[in-house]
């Protein structure tokens, strides 16, 4: 039966299935656990008197709290070190897994997983944090989960799950220079809305997909869940397996031949029917940034701050009055001209080598503003020692960058990395909400290149505003 | 978990569409360890301004969120259902749910109802005009009356059963221990597990200190 990458990968993994309006159970291929969303679940098992049922399929790291500085000293903040200590205590107890802070296999979760070649085609991921979509770059089935679900895929290696829908993304046409998978992903945000991708399973198709990296892809499916789906997929091809390839965790010999065999099934039958089907042109894609509190109001950098008056819904109108009030700025004001105090380069969603590779590039023999701060935050601590054997971490140096140790960091401040109130971010994470990273603080969603961009210029800017510069630079001499 | 079949209260109307999880509660009281205990952080940073709804004393002891929107949007920490019911809330109201938030809800007998747009005006009506109006919500008939005004909501059956029930999914699926044993021996060798470990070799991480 034809069938679409989604419901292929979830059909291979049905233990049941359900009848009478009950949900599947689906078996969890991999199971991903940080320290913020796992003690509740930890101390379920406890009480309940249950195992991890598979620790071999279980793995945990340190991320959302640990700090980029000093790492070799005791956490200051005693709530962020009960929290890391509760993780030591609950892997040691339950036979886990954990890539500790100071390991070279620390970081973020979603960096960690692709890199240890854990995540492969055709896997269920899951792990209790949405941005878990991410691992649908290879054409796994991956999405976020909550406390409760953490605690019954630790008890059972299996969730019930209602079937999603399927919905298409084809994006035609290649990427004009300066251009980059993150603007793909904001543009599509803008499009369907936080909202659109409710129910659905996003699958991501077309010329300008192929021609992605993986960690392109990644970043694309890693905002997935800022459409509202849990899950976003692209089918694998040879440029996952050659990212696989190798990989300490990756199979090996036959195993690989097998692997490979299959996993070239795994794609949309071209009979197949979507859902839902949406289509975008990724020939004349601008540079895409966010000018309020949530990722889907998002506009190319050419465009202004909207203008609250000329939107008919009502509601649309209060939320973006809403939105602009929290950004503090004036309707109408063209985005090329909103200055930034911090410009933070990291995440799940941009912080892996080939986004440090693309600032880099960009900033090398440059000097930033010195109106801003600009933090640097690798993905993982292998993404750090690899940037630091490219020499990538003496440009930022150079540039007058802080080069620092790994984690989710500025993303949300959990750790010491906030916004003071007021303060605006040029920032390549995922999330621009009221406070995200930091109380009061105001967050601009950018690539990599437009952050780079802007710690030169000080003001929300895209590497053609530097040739620009340049060449009026060249006409004055 | 409780059993869920009717419920009374105050209702709350909180006119605000894409309330994300980050607004329900800020990432800085996620630290916590306990499952219990996170009344205070609920909706911690609208809280300091007076004029918010629950700052209002007829609204302070609501049990029943009227919401627009995309409620529960973004990350997947289940906190903010245990911050709503910390608070007091048993029911959340709104047109749209994220569907993790909406999951979540589901695990931890906060029902979660859908109610049509038109439907989600009249009780806001009914609740801003009439300040601390208690809204009996039924689980049995997927109504929420607040005064004269009876609306329907949705909830998915299998959802409905449990809280009713107040049953516990790990339990449920236990029950299928001999499939998930049976389904295990049918996996590929190709697929990953995580033990024994394998890496590249361990590398000093260099600790990074602050620029002066």
């Amino acid at each position: 039966m034809a069938g679409t990458l989604a419901e292929k990968v979830w059909d291979a993994h049905l233990v049941r299935r359900g009848s009478d309006g009950a949900p599947d159970l689906l078996y969890i291929d991999l199971h991903l656990v940080h320290e913020v969303t796992s003690p509740q679940a930890f101390e379920g098992l406890r009480l309940a008197g249950r195992p991890v049922r598979r620790p071999d399929l279980t793995i945990a790291t340190e991320d959302h709290n640990t700090p980029t500085l000093n790492i070799d000293l005791p956490i200051a903040d005693l709530t962020s070190r009960t929290q890391i200590d509760t993780l030591r205590n609950n892997a040691k107890e339950f036979g886990i897994r954990l890539h500790s802070l100071g390991d070279a296999d620390q970081g973020i979760v979603h960096v960690v997983g692709p890199q240890l070649g854990l995540t492969m085609p055709g896997l269920t991921v899951v792990c209790g944090d949405s941005h878990t979509s991410t691992h649908g770059a290879f054409g796994a089935l991956a999405f976020g989960i909550g406390t409760s679900e953490v605690e019954h895929v630790m008890a059972t290696q299996t969730l019930p799950l209602a079937p999603f829908k399927t919905m298409a993304i084809t994006v035609n046409g290649a990427l004009p220079e300066g251009s980059t998978a993150k603007d793909i992903i904001l543009a599509v945000i803008a499009k369907i809305g936080t909202g659109g991708g409710q129910g659905y399973v996003l699958e991501y198709r077309g010329e300008a997909i192929r021609a992605l990296s993986m960690e392109g892809r990644m970043t694309i499916c890693n905002m997935s869940i800022e459409a509202g789906a849990r899950a976003g997929m692209i089918a694998p091809d040879d440029i996952t397996f050659d990212y696989l390839e190798g990989r300490p965790h990756a199979p090996e010999g036959a195993d690989w031949d097998a692997a490979v065999e299959y996993w070239r099934t795994l794609k949309t039958d071209d009979d197949a029917t979507f859902d839902t089907e949406v289509f975008l042109e990724a020939t004349d894609l601008e540079p895409f940034v966010t000018w309020g509190t949530n990722p889907g109001q998002g506009l190319p950098l050419s465009a202004n701050v909207p203008i609250p008056s000329e939107i008919a819904d009502e509601n649309d109108r209060f939320t973006a009055e809403r939105a602009i009030e929290y950004m503090g700025l004036n309707p109408g004001t063209p985005l090329r001209d909103i200055a930034i105090d911090t410009v933070f380069i990291g995440s799940c969603t941009n912080g892996r080598i080939e986004d440090l590779r693309a600032v880099a590039e960009i900033v090398e023999g440059k000097k930033k503003a010195d109106t801003l701060r600009v933090l640097v935050v690798p993905g993982s601590a292998r993404v750090r020692l690899q940037a630091e054997a490219e020499g990538l971490d003496k440009v930022f140096l150079d540039f007058g960058a802080e080069w620092r140790n790994a984690g989710c960091s500025m993303c949300l401040g959990m750790n010491p990395d906030q916004l003071a109130p007021g303060e605006r971010s040029a920032s390549t994470s995922n999330r621009n909400f009221e406070g995200r990273q930091g109380k009061g603080g105001r967050t601009h969603l950018v690539s990599p290149l437009v952050a780079a961009a802007t710690a030169i210029r000080g003001t929300l800017s895209s590497p053609s505003d530097l040739a620009k510069d340049a060449a009026d630079a060249l006409a004055s001499a | 978990m409780e059993k869920f079949t009717t419920h009374t209260g105050v209702g709350v109307p909180l006119r605000r569409s894409n309330v994300d999880t980050d607004q329900i509660i800020p990432a800085v009281y996620l630290k916590r360890v306990t499952r219990t205990g996170f009344e205070d952080a609920l909706f911690s940073a609208w809280r300091s301004d007076e004029s918010f709804v629950l700052n209002q004393p007829a609204y302070t002891t609501g049990s029943v969120l009227v919401a627009g929107p995309d409620f529960g949007t973004g990350s997947s920490r289940e906190h903010a259902v245990w911050a709503l019911k910390d608070y007091g809330f048993k029911v959340v109201l709104s047109t749209r749910f994220a569907d993790i938030f909406r999951g979540n809800s589901g695990k931890q007998g906060l029902l979660a109802g859908q109610v049509a747009p038109e439907d989600i005006e009249l009780l806001w009506k009914v609740l801003e005009t009439k300040p601390g109006t208690e809204v009996t919500v039924s689980l049995i008939d997927r109504t929420a009356t607040a005064d004269d005004v009876v609306v329907p909501f949705q909830v998915d059956d299998y959802t409905r059963w449990r809280l009713i029930e107040g049953l516990d999914d790990i339990g449920l699926t236990l029950q299928h221990s001999d499939e998930i044993a049976e389904f295990e021996t049918t996996r590929a060798a190709w697929r990953p597990t995580t033990l024994p470990a394998k890496h590249l070799p361990p590398v000093e991480i260099v600790a990074a200190r602050p620029v002066s």
